[in-house]
């Protein structure tokens, strides 16, 4: 009897003793960081003013949400249409120029959603270079006389979007042929299944889940955005938050738009898991074979590229030009001025601290769940990685709830302790904003690093620890050394998110504080075109980096 | 030799280790002990627990219960649980897990970071020279063969002066004709290194050849634990008779301290009531040709020419089944023939009926 006592007893204090239990303690304090403003967001919205829901409903909502989901379904069908085509043009067909077209066709994920929209107003403008060339070509002489339609439109925004977000489903699309396709394509072959039908029969059915995936995170864009909405005319939830927080400063009011937000984020998520439903990636042991495209020589081949070329050129060529001459003639007139000096280094230092917390929150996370596995580590996990699907106003919003009340907090005692005020200590020191860069960038690392570590073989662990290293030394001697490559790829990536981030960077930054982002914002907003230039060509350029580390990537694969 | 196997060779107790794993008990109440400079074999079918026993005396993973002592002292028990970094026990995995971003020099050198460098590097060259890899220091992993890597992996566990060393399965991932040589090198190695070693293997021949002592385990327990000559001529059970050898379980009766079969009557001692079902266990080599007339009287179904020998299966007249023979000797049957029989009483093994 006193024996089985002994042994329960024994197996308590060995649960106990386990190692990792630091690590499984940051991971849980982590994933409580990340889930703070949500809740909090999710409290203010239904505790604030009662009285404030009658209103939305009746006057925000509606609109808000017409036009947001309106926004999405455009966006939507555009990013299949273009993502899907070119996926399976670069892949079904072999042109000259094909190879080329494969990484170029990822560069508009070097734009973001704001400076294709700060660039588009500028170039089809009514006095604009385009339409004037167009007006000279037809012999017209004022814009009175002739102009096309005007692109601060519903129509314009979804055209836009759609021509910067069509590389999420063309990754994965075309992910999803190279791997899978080879096989099935050439058993519907030997059945008797056309060429032309082999596009509608096979592939596309094969690649829905894919297509499902792709078109999620690119709505998930859609819907974060700020600037390009805004600069349009669209009035999406997003700006609805916006406004109803800076120019009413309706803190409850902002939480339950927010709210509403995370309702139709978790919507995108299910309709993404039931788009899938009975499909899922089954990256299967053999090799990936890529079937054999079709030659296509002459005439055929030059329609190929061109329409290959199109979404690079108006996604990324058109507008990446236009920037590039407007910096020059600015800096040419103007030279560099100190003010935008100093945004650069507001926005490389506020991307570089964000980074590094990121990834080692990210490795802390992911290494506990190696560890202690199990559904504790797990749940932490998970939870760590939510803010990815969350916009940026939304954990902004919900970061400012709690953030704002601990700031007064704290100079309320500052002032009756020491006698000073500590005026608005996290927001003004920017750990709010980046608070909000961990919160929503926190995936990317995690899931790297997680990826990262499921290569290492256990036993690694394992042999590590008997020879005389424990869970701290192990990480640092065998999991850093053999994942350092996809963690520097996580953080280049985490880097390149934070330094495009617009509107959490617009609702917590701290007062008179600018970044390259917001400079941009601003002088678009107030139909200004000075430097702005200068600060989106610097955006877009360092956002080809992780593009190109992408199209490394897939070029290994393929 | 001298100044490389001052290895303080530890004696290990295990005593009541039992593991569970949801619903399975991986490991049920196991107990038995090694004495310093002992090799033990482990071994059992995949599954038996015999690798998860191993990652519990390195620590990598805790027993439910029970209790460790190494060279006397308690490492793992109610109230004390030494940390695998702190054991000094080395382990020589399956897939050697050598680190790819190290050099075989580098991987030696891992489980030496507490020593100065200067005496760290001195003593990687000592066992690198030892174990006979000295044009490998500078490589990497993946440039080696599968021996050298296991190699590497054994200078590397062997580094650190290790009380105790594990290998799980150390020699599988090579070929077969590899195997054998490497194996026999190791064993040598240790012995003559004095070092304390459990080996898992799940191969027979393996275990009796390579170990001072074998532990037969079966679903998580300790089936028989002994010497390679003892388990092979008197296994404790059926299961450990059939895990070494390819028996003909022969059905029979237990009548007058005799089990009574179609082969003949065997001697045994069962303690079993008179007129019990019991089965005579016959080794493929215990069959001996006989002038015609004489014996048992069979026919010849299939001959498998096997290089050193050549095994028969045999209809023998009163049994049911079909009976596997082995011998060294070339007759030249085909299947069809009509041969005669005896059976050599040392080969024959008498179980109860299961």
């Amino acid at each position: 009897m006193t024996d089985t006592v002994l042994q329960r007893f024994s197996f308590i204090q060995a649960a106990h003793r386990k190692v990792g239990r630091l690590w499984l303690f940051m991971a849980v304090v982590i994933a409580l960081l990340v889930l703070t403003p949500i809740l909090a967001l999710a409290w203010e919205a239904l505790h604030g003013s009662s009285d404030l829901w009658p209103h939305l409903f009746a006057f925000v909502l509606p609109t808000a949400l017409t036009q947001t989901l309106t926004l999405l379904l455009g966006v939507g069908i555009l990013v299949i249409l273009i993502g899907t085509g070119s996926a399976w043009l670069v892949t079904a067909y072999d042109f000259p120029g094909r190879s080329t077209l494969e990484w170029a066709l990822l560069l508009p994920l070097a734009v973001p959603t704001y400076i294709i929209a700060y660039a588009y107003l500028d170039i089809l403008h009514p006095i604009g270079v385009v339409q004037g060339a167009i007006r000279a070509v037809l012999g017209y002489s004022s814009p009175r006389e002739f102009r096309l339609p005007d692109i601060r439109s519903m129509t314009g925004c979804i055209v836009l979007l759609g021509f910067v977000l069509y590389p999420y489903v063309y990754i994965t699309t075309r992910a999803m042929f190279l791997t899978q396709a080879a096989n099935l394509i050439e058993a519907a072959r030997t059945l008797g299944t056309t060429r032309s039908r082999i596009f509608w029969r096979v592939a596309l059915p094969l690649a829905r889940p894919a297509i499902a995936v792709g078109v999620s995170l690119a709505l998930m864009e859609a819907l974060n955005d700020i600037g390009a909405s805004e600069f349009l005319g669209v009035k999406t939830l997003t700006v609805s938050v916006y406004t109803t927080w800076i120019t009413r400063s309706d803190l409850p009011g902002a939480a339950q738009i927010a709210l509403a937000m995370l309702f139709l984020v978790i919507a995108l998520i299910v309709i993404e898991r039931w788009a899938r439903r009975r499909q899922r990636y089954s990256l299967t042991a053999q090799r990936n074979r890529s079937f054999t495209p079709r030659k296509l020589g002459g005439f055929a081949g030059w329609m190929a590229f061109c329409s290959g070329f199109v979404p690079v050129f108006i996604g990324f060529v058109a507008p990446a030009a236009y920037l590039a001459i407007e910096a020059w003639k600015r800096f040419h007139m103007a030279g560099l001025s100190r003010q935008l000096v100093s945004e650069a280094s507001n926005t490389i230092i506020m991307s570089a601290v964000a980074t590094a917390i990121v990834l080692v929150f990210g490795i802390a996370v992911a290494y506990a769940m190696r560890l202690r596995p199990g559904r504790f580590s797990g749940v932490a996990y998970r939870l760590s990685t939510v803010g990815y699907a969350a916009p940026g106003t939304v954990i902004a919003i919900g970061i400012l709830i709690p953030v704002a009340a601990l700031d007064q907090f704290i100079d309320r005692n500052a002032m009756s302790w020491f006698g000073f005020s500590t005026g608005l200590l996290l927001i003004g020191s920017g750990a709010a904003l980046i608070y909000a860069y961990t919160v929503r960038f926190l995936a990317i690392s995690a899931g790297a690093a997680e990826a990262g570590f499921s290569r290492i073989p256990i036993s690694f662990d394992q042999a590590a620890r008997s020879l005389g290293q424990d869970a701290t030394g192990t990480f640092r001697n065998v999991h850093l050394p053999l994942s350092k490559t996809a963690l520097a790829a996580a953080g280049l990536l985490v880097f390149v998110d934070c330094m495009k981030e617009l509107p959490a960077t617009l609702l917590l930054r701290p007062l008179n504080f600018e970044t390259l982002a917001t400079h941009l914002y601003g002088e678009a907003a107030r139909g200004t075109y000075e430097e702005a230039s200068i600060a989106a060509l610097a955006i877009v350029l360092i956002g080809t980096l992780p593009v190109i580390v992408l199209a490394g990537v897939g070029r290994q694969k393929a | 030799m001298h100044g490389f196997a001052e290895n303080a060779a530890g004696a290990l107790t295990l005593e009541h280790i039992s593991r569970r794993f949801g619903e399975t008990l991986a490991l049920d109440d196991v107990s038995f002990s090694v004495l310093p400079g002992e090799i033990i074999c482990l071994v059992g079918q995949s599954g038996c627990g015999k690798s998860s026993l191993l990652r519990i005396i390195a620590g990598v993973d805790t027993a439910d219960s029970g209790r460790i002592l190494l060279g006397g002292g308690e490492i793992a028990g109610a109230n004390r649980f030494v940390e695998p970094e702190d054991r000094n026990i080395g382990f020589v995995f399956q897939d050697y897990a050598l680190f790819p971003h190290l050099t075989v020099e580098e991987n030696v050198a891992f489980g030496l970071k507490k020593l100065p460098r200067h005496e760290a590097r001195e003593r990687a060259a000592t066992v690198i020279e030892r174990i006979g890899i000295g044009a490998l220091a500078k490589r990497y992993p993946h440039m080696l063969s599968g021996g050298e890597q296991q190699r590497v992996a054994l200078a590397r566990a062997l580094a650190p002066k290790p009380r105790i060393l594990l290998m799980d399965e150390p020699f599988s991932n090579l070929d077969r004709g590899l195997r054998e040589r490497v194996r026999e090198e190791t064993i040598a190695t240790l012995r003559a290194l004095g070092t304390t070693v459990i080996m898992v293997t799940h191969d027979p021949e393996e275990a009796l050849s390579a170990g001072d002592k074998v532990v037969l385990m079966q679903k998580g327990r300790v089936v028989q634990a002994t010497t390679g000559y003892e388990i092979y001529d008197h296994p404790n059970s059926l299961y450990a008779a059939e895990f070494f050898c390819p028996f003909n379980k022969v059905p029979g009766i237990y009548r007058n301290g005799r089990v009574e079969t179609a082969l003949g009557a065997f001697p045994a001692t069962l303690g079993l009531p008179e007129g019990s079902p019991a089965l005579a266990c016959v080794r493929p080599q215990a069959f001996r040709l006989a002038r015609s007339g004489q014996g048992l009287s069979a026919r010849v179904v299939r001959c498998s020419f096997l290089g050193e020998i050549e095994q028969l299966a045999i209809k023998v007249e009163g049994a049911d089944e079909l009976l596997q023979m082995r011998t060294p000797d070339r007759i030249e049957l085909k299947p069809g023939d009509h041969i005669h029989l005896t059976v050599e009483p040392g080969g024959v093994l008498v179980f109860p009926q299961p």
